[in-house]
């Protein structure tokens, strides 16, 4: 059987309109190979969750840049495994300070890249967390 | 998790999954269609198609609205391209959908092509028969971008809608051989534009000029403004007068069966380059034949043919 294509999810929740990063990381994944399902801006964590279930993804990738990062990702970590997405990998991006990632990591969000990190240091994730 | 069982209650996790299962070739796939196909055939079909830019996303995410409005689950297949270079993909046809992520009655799955020409991806005639199976009344197809001869979605399609814009008169003019042929509508869109009416009138005088179609139609033009929802309700009208035709003259029937036996014969043509090529597996004279054929001591079509017969020699 051929290899599988890998397909990732990057949403922008919440009423940030700053998307240049997401649309960096996506470009990005897609020059990598990836297919990238893109939401667009002013994602609610349902619309983002349910997104993921119909696109049957493999990770979903979330930029934040307002502040309101611990809501996000918990409530979007909740509602995926409510949903029965308990194996995709959530990774995350943006202005996220350091003392809150331990805490978003303990909720399950498997990497969150702050500003200036290498597009490199995302694709070396991608290939050892998803494939 | 009974994927089937699952996708036939409706769950969009399974459907979903069984989709992906599709889309990766993967065996399980294609079983489990086996048992969802009786289920199938009871949804109306429509593909949207037209040039990149002509508003087909916004435009789908209106009509999924307008269906809705009328009590109809709908759901979305939106093909957009894959990188030749990389083989990835950024599908964004979402983007303009999203409002309605957290309806129910409404599942859109996007899908690459992955190297496909005709405007659809491999797997899309599965994916469609998944969210039949599921039980949307309403399938909507939305093609790439394209250009002059991408016209498969008429295969998969009971209506095919045409979407031009103003300000393409040449275009037009460059749709008629492929495109103009395929639609049963032609939707201006962008019609606030300067130029619509010319479009319009084009549109309608090379109709005119078409041999009519076998089953009696005759192809409406249409305007809209997607972004402003106008022209939206005339357009469903529009499609559900089509079905209701193709319907009344039996031509539903008719291109329900045609698309059935041509998928069999596709399937059949793949199923058996798999069992020919798979039968030579280690054979010193298939590895010969290979080797000729690249040194170019023998032409294609003899190599065919050898190959044939022996595995007919095989076979019996």
């Amino acid at each position: 059987m051929k290899q599988r294509k890998i397909r990732i999810l990057i949403a922008k929740p919440g009423l940030d309109g700053h998307d240049r990063g997401a649309k960096v990381i996506a470009k990005f994944l897609q020059e990598s190979g990836y297919e990238v399902i893109y939401t667009g801006l002013h994602q609610t964590p349902e619309q983002i969750v349910n997104a993921a279930v119909q696109e049957a993804v493999d990770a979903v990738g979330i930029s934040v840049l307002s502040g309101s990062h611990n809501y996000v990702f918990t409530e979007v970590m909740r509602l995926m495994a409510e949903k029965g997405l308990g194996d995709v990998v959530v990774f995350g991006g943006g202005t996220i300070p350091e003392d809150d990632i331990p805490e978003l990591k303990a909720a399950g969000v498997k990497a969150l890249f702050r500003p200036g990190t290498p597009l490199e240091e995302v694709l070396r994730f991608m290939k050892e967390n998803v494939g | 998790m009974d994927y089937v069982a699952e996708a036939l209650n409706g769950s969009q996790l399974a459907g979903a999954r069984l989709i992906r299962l599709l889309e990766e070739g993967d065996p399980a796939g294609v079983e489990a269609l086996k048992k969802l196909y009786p289920h199938t055939g009871n949804a109306f079909i429509l593909g949207l198609t037209g040039p990149p830019g002509a508003g087909k996303s916004t435009l789908t995410d209106r009509i999924i609205a307008e269906f809705r409005s009328r009590d109809l689950k709908v759901g979305v297949v939106a093909i957009d391209p894959s990188s030749p270079f990389s083989g990835g993909a950024i599908l964004g046809d979402r983007v303009r959908m999203q409002r309605h992520a957290t309806d129910p009655g409404v599942f859109v799955r996007s899908m690459a092509t992955r190297g496909h020409l005709g405007g659809l991806s491999r797997t899309t005639g599965e994916a469609v028969l998944v969210l039949d199976a599921m039980g949307y009344d309403v399938i909507l197809i939305e093609t790439v971008g394209v250009g002059q001869d991408e016209v498969e979605v008429v295969d998969l399609a009971h209506t095919t809608a045409v979407v031009a814009l103003p300000g393409m008169g040449d275009d037009i003019q460059a749709m008629k051989a492929g495109i103009l042929e395929i639609g049963d509508l032609f939707i201006v869109n962008k019609a606030d534009k300067p130029g619509a009416d010319d479009v319009v009138k084009q549109l309608t005088v090379m109709l005119e000029m078409r041999a009519g179609s076998a089953d009696g139609w005759q192809p409406r033009v249409l305007k809209t403004v997607a972004v402003k929802g106008e022209g939206i309700a005339d357009t469903v009208n529009a499609f559900l007068e089509h079905r209701a035709h193709l319907e009344r003259t039996g031509a539903l029937a008719e291109r329900v069966a045609e698309r059935e036996l041509r998928f069999f014969r596709e399937l059949v043509k793949e199923m058996a380059a798999d069992l020919i090529f798979g039968s030579f597996q280690g054979s010193g004279a298939y590895a010969d034949l290979v080797e000729r054929l690249k040194a170019r001591q023998v032409d294609p079509y003899s190599a065919a043919e050898t190959l044939l017969a022996g595995f007919s020699c095989r076979a019996t």
